[in-house]
């Protein structure tokens, strides 16, 4: 179990988080407007920051495994990809739930939210393309390449919906709002960030093993079997 | 630049060549635009409001099938390999083919509009040239990423389905401020708002245009 610090920091941030859901749920104080359903903001905001950032280190993972063509930086990719993927499926999940005792429905034409389901969509396919292709190398370019072109898209996406109407909530700053809110937060995307660090690491690490064994030991044709020949 | 032009000059000669895959192509979007209309039914309210997001999904839903052919050729016969041995210059390669796109696309385009006036009652409010460029920015906006995403999944097993997948969502802006801009242009732009929408088209194109070409050449590298 050496060098397995991913283990240690995983589990700081599921603490963190419990701690930060005990503290969201049962000592601050509920929202003025939206009463106990304002509480999921705690779940909710760390997984968007944390998730985003995720595609972030993904964009600099895939800018530095064409540079590079290291296989280090592509593992990179596939594990930020996925991660960050995860991440943005489990918003969308919680976003709906907030949605429904709020806006009244599941789902709403709104900028955020739209630009969140392309995300999807965008980085998904880059893991799809990475199942599709066989040769390492080509694999790298343009599992790369495409998760370029999915990070740059996503701010003109936010910025072409943005014209429309938007519903979902502004930025507030800490300021405005009750100190026992700003502590769950803040532990709340701590946690999650550890968490979310431990798995990319630990999906590094896998995506590592997989890519050792293709750059190391080829596929071999499988040895013809005799038939018995019987005298 | 001259890269540009002789690839231009070859899928056009190609095209040229093959003038019945393009009047298919051509029925293709007409049989889509059709469609539309008969799924909404003859509410020509509707239909008129709406006139400018059929033209472009109908655009849109073509543009899949072009773009994966415009790669298509250039893999089957292993003619890509070829040409980068002569060797040639990967970004002219890349704007020659996405400009020829491009071009086709316009035509595809040239020829909804009638027809999307005829089935769709369209009437034309605002000067007809801000449609021609919104055909043009919008056009461009599909061709560019299109071209580079068509050579990413040509040699793919799963390449028409994976080139729609991954083009759909990248083309958002391009179809939100289009069919916006055609609906402007048909519907009337009291505030002004068409200049705005193509600005957003314009900067889709140069990002893109850009983006693309630097990084077409280490695709087909690959």
């Amino acid at each position: 179990m050496k060098n397995r610090w991913e283990i240690a920091i995983g589990i700081l941030g599921f603490l963190m988080l419990a701690v930060a859901h005990y503290i969201g749920l049962f000592v601050s104080p509920a929202e003025a407007m939206m009463g106990d359903v304002g509480r999921i903001l705690y779940a909710h905001v760390p997984t968007a920051w944390v998730g985003l950032l995720t595609y972030l280190v993904a964009f600099i993972a895939a800018i530095g495994a064409l540079l590079s063509g290291k296989a280090a930086w592509d593992a990179l990719v596939e594990a930020s990809v996925e991660v960050g993927l995860l991440l943005n499926a489990v918003l969308l999940i919680q976003g709906s739930l907030w949605a429904k005792p709020t806006w009244g429905v599941f789902w709403t034409w709104d900028p955020r939210l739209t630009t969140t389901a392309i995300m999807v969509v965008a980085f998904g396919v880059v893991l799809a393309l990475r199942r599709q292709i066989d040769d390492p190398q080509r694999r790298l370019t343009i599992s790369s390449v495409a998760t370029i072109v999915a990070f740059v898209n996503v701010p003109i996406v936010y910025m072409s919906v943005k014209w429309w109407r938007t519903l979902h909530q502004n930025f507030s700053s800490p300021e405005t709002v009750d100190p026992m809110m700003v502590i769950p937060l803040r532990l709340a995307a701590f946690g999650m960030l550890f968490i979310s660090t431990a798995f990319v690491v630990r999906r590094w690490r896998i995506a590592m093993a997989g890519l050792r064994v293709d750059f190391e030991a080829p596929d071999l044709p499988a040895a013809p079997t005799p038939l018995k020949v019987e005298d | 630049m001259k890269t540009l032009l002789n690839v231009l000059h070859k899928d056009m000669l190609i095209e040229w060549a093959a003038r019945s895959r393009t009047v298919a192509l051509l029925s293709f979007a007409y049989t889509i635009l059709l469609l539309f209309a008969f799924a909404i039914g003859p509410d020509a309210g509707a239909l008129r409001l709406h006139a400018g997001a059929y033209m472009w999904l109908g655009l849109l839903l073509t543009s899949t099938l072009l773009l994966e052919r415009s790669m298509r050729i250039e893999v089957e016969a292993g003619a890509l390999s070829k040409l980068l041995l002569i060797p040639i210059d990967p970004a002219g390669l890349f704007y020659g083919k996405a400009i020829a796109n491009t071009l086709q696309l316009l035509l595809v385009g040239a020829f909804s509009v009638p027809l999307i006036f005829v089935i769709c009652d369209a009437t034309l409010t605002e000067n007809i040239g801000w449609l021609g460029l919104t055909l043009i920015l919008g056009s461009a906006g599909l061709a560019a990423p299109g071209t580079l995403y068509a050579a990413m999944t040509a040699r793919l097993s799963g390449s028409q389905l994976l080139l729609p997948l991954m083009l759909f969502p990248l083309v958002v802006p391009v179809i939100v401020a289009a069919v916006k801009a055609t609906s402007l242009v048909m519907l009337g732009d009291p505030m002004d708002q068409i200049g705005a929408w193509l600005t957003l088209l314009a900067c889709f194109n140069l990002i893109y245009w850009s983006l693309c070409g630097i990084l077409f050449g280490r695709v087909i590298e690959a």
